[in-house]
């Protein structure tokens, strides 16, 4: 099939600080006739109809009102990553454009990043390595001790398809796992993991160890953890994100981190991203903070863009689309 | 409670850089009268006669002939942590000195570590977090990418308590198992966590996405890991000691990655401890150590401490010391 037959796919860029990584052009270009925001724009009248559908990688390029209104023949937006709260979902939607996700190609890595954070965080590995390596230090101090893993208790909060692969990693370490989601999963379900449900998330804030926050943001999710459930939260234990930053109320946990209301906390995720340098999050010594990279593996990326593409070309041709988000 | 009722036990001191924990020492006071190294140097004639058990706490007090010729009723040395490399065993033994160690109870913190680092290097968690703090940072790169552990193949050599609780937590992320080990495990204990057994440990090495070392240090595991180890493993590979340092040659560890040999490695044990602070693993960007924390948790160290007063208990009461450590 020449070029021109394939269908059109906006992406932001190749290359470059935000765009598109070679290999995975290479993916998306035997499928799609790759169109860039830069060549787009230097032709608008005879790339506009050309396009059909838009690849969105870590929230780019913006798909807003005008961009929606220059694409006549966009069918599809294909979301690289499970998290669509980037997108106006009620606006594409008018415009009669559907939007697909990619939920089973994050599932284990970002799983995975859940699992690296608790550890890091209660054994203080990045404080444990600045020591090893500092140039004054002279002895490794015997009273220099973290917390347990196995055997203490794990709330998830959201028992999707990451929280559930995060409690078959923690069962393993024989932690003892509560849950809160809108739904209770099926009985076998929580036996393979040894899971309880907490109808309120109240009885997991006051019984957990680790808190972990595995929910998608909407606007009934936004800001769920505040001053009141870090006050519920046992002062020895620690909140993990790898849901969206604006799950948590930043400034309460701010206030929570320094005052020893609960012992420690580790982000991937942050409102914005990166944080401002001069936010008081960055200054605290029982935080960990990283960039955003419950996918950036080399595998889930490339798992991701075959699950966007597979996405893309159901809409295209007809046929039943494995992940279409909808919305509310 | 009158002091000369209780039995007479050895420490190094309490508090300090390597001393017994404060909360721990009032434990102790319980069971014990305790006589540190300054008391017992200030006064050897009485306080020798009366020792009858030596508490070792990470090493300390440190045990020569010298000190054993002025204990005579010296029953047994308990020390922390499972390893023993650091005790003359023979020369305990020729003066009928029992020792005892605490095996068991390190497992699961140690094994938690392996994975910790194992997670750490593989999705470049240190590196990420300088990134995310640093004053510099404008933005995070697009194409900033670490490994995956999940489906990655792990090869763990020595499967003992350790190693088999290592095997436990890899399986929930459903890594494909490898193990090498002087004895091969029953096939219940292979099935259970899906481990398969490499007799040759160069079979291990050349399949492993991660080779994670959990030996005991002996002379036959000194130095197991050396240059040739080191090239059958996968340039893709990652290297995590939770050992001891002696069980990797060091030098040609550097070597290895200095020439990508190897992807990376995580140590939490080195030779000597603290390195050296121009030792070149220190500044290399492929290598995570942290300073010997497998056992480092509150409730482990605890336990650690009883395991060790039980030991010594039974010693002098003529029992069967719980953990004891035989030649």
């Amino acid at each position: 099939m020449s070029e021109q037959e394939l269908p059109g796919l906006l992406i932001l860029d190749i290359g470059g600080t935000y765009g598109v990584q070679e290999n995975i052009v290479a993916l998306l270009k035997k499928h799609f006739c790759l169109i860039t925001m830069k060549e787009f724009l230097e032709n608008k009248k005879e790339m506009s109809k050309k396009i059909q559908s838009v690849f969105v990688s870590e929230c780019r390029p913006t798909v807003d009102q005008e961009l929606l209104e220059s694409l006549p023949n966009l069918k599809v937006i294909g979301n690289s990553g499970v998290g669509v709260d980037h997108l106006n979902l009620k606006m594409i939607s008018n415009f009669g454009v559907k939007v697909t996700n990619t939920p089973h190609a994050v599932a284990d890595s970002t799983a995975d990043i859940g699992m690296a954070l608790m550890l890091a965080s209660a054994r203080r590995l990045v404080e444990g390595s600045q020591i090893a390596i500092s140039p004054h230090t002279k002895y490794f101090a015997v009273d220099w001790l973290g917390v347990e893993v196995s055997r203490a208790t794990l709330g998830i909060i959201g028992m999707g398809r990451i929280g559930y692969k995060v409690a078959q990693r923690a069962r393993a370490f024989d932690m003892k796992i509560l849950y809160h989601n809108r739904k209770q999963r099926r009985k076998e379900e929580e036996q393979a993991v040894g899971a309880h449900y907490c109808e309120k998330m109240e009885d997991l804030l006051q019984q957990s160890d680790f808190v972990m926050l595995v929910v998608n943001l909407t606007p009934e999710t936004h800001k769920m953890i505040g001053k009141k459930e870090l006050g519920l939260m046992k002062p020895t234990a620690t909140l993990i994100n790898i849901g969206r930053g604006a799950l948590i109320d930043q400034d309460a946990l701010v206030e929570a981190l320094q005052n020893n209301v609960i012992r420690a906390a580790a982000l991937d995720v942050t409102y914005p991203e990166p944080l401002p340098r001069d936010h008081p999050l960055l200054k605290l010594n029982n935080i960990i903070i990283t960039p955003h990279i419950g996918t950036a593996t080399v595998q889930a990326v490339q798992m991701m863009a075959e699950e966007a593409i597979a996405n893309m070309l159901a809409v295209l041709n007809g046929q039943p689309i494995p992940s279409e988000v909808f919305p509310k | 409670m009158e002091d000369q009722k209780l039995p007479c036990v050895l420490i190094d001191c309490i508090g300090e850089k390597h001393g017994v924990y404060e909360d721990h020492a009032e434990l102790l006071k319980e069971h014990f009268c305790l006589i540190t190294m300054k008391e017992y140097n200030e006064n050897k004639t009485i306080l020798g006669k009366k020792i009858r058990a030596i508490y070792m706490w990470y090493h300390k007090p440190v045990i020569n002939e010298e000190l054993l010729q002025s204990l005579p009723n010296l029953k047994i040395v308990a020390s922390s942590g499972v390893g023993i490399d650091h005790l003359d065993l023979n020369l305990l033994s020729r003066y009928g000195v029992k020792v005892s160690n605490t095996p068991f109870i390190v497992s699961t913190d140690t094994a938690d570590l392996g994975m910790a680092l194992m997670l750490a290097s593989s999705r470049r968690l240190v590196e990420g977090y300088q990134m995310a703090v640093s004053p510099d940072t404008e933005y995070f790169p697009a194409n900033w990418l670490g490994a995956e552990v999940s489906g990655a193949t792990l090869g763990i050599i020595g499967m003992g308590t350790i190693g088999y609780k290592v095997a436990e937590r890899a399986k929930a992320f459903e890594m494909k198992i490898l193990y090498h080990n002087r004895k091969q495990r029953n096939k219940e204990e292979e099935n259970a966590v899906g481990a398969i057994y490499c007799k040759k440990i160069d079979d291990l090495l050349q399949q492993s996405d991660f080779v994670m070392l959990a030996v005991n240090l002996t002379p036959q595991t000194h130095k197991l890991i050396g240059k040739r180890e080191l090239q059958l493993m996968k340039p893709t590979a990652t290297l995590i000691n939770i050992s001891r340092g002696l069980v990797v040659d060091q030098d040609d560890l550097v070597e290895a990655l200095q020439n990508k040999v190897i992807k990376a490695a995580a140590l939490d044990v080195t030779y000597p401890e603290p390195l050296p602070r121009d030792h070149p693993l220190l500044k290399m960007e492929n290598v995570l150590i942290t300073p010997h924390i497998g056992s480092a948790t509150k409730k482990t160290r605890l336990l650690m401490m009883e395991n060790m007063t039980e030991s010594i208990q039974a010693a002098l009461t003529n029992h069967p010391i719980p953990y004891e450590v035989l030649l």
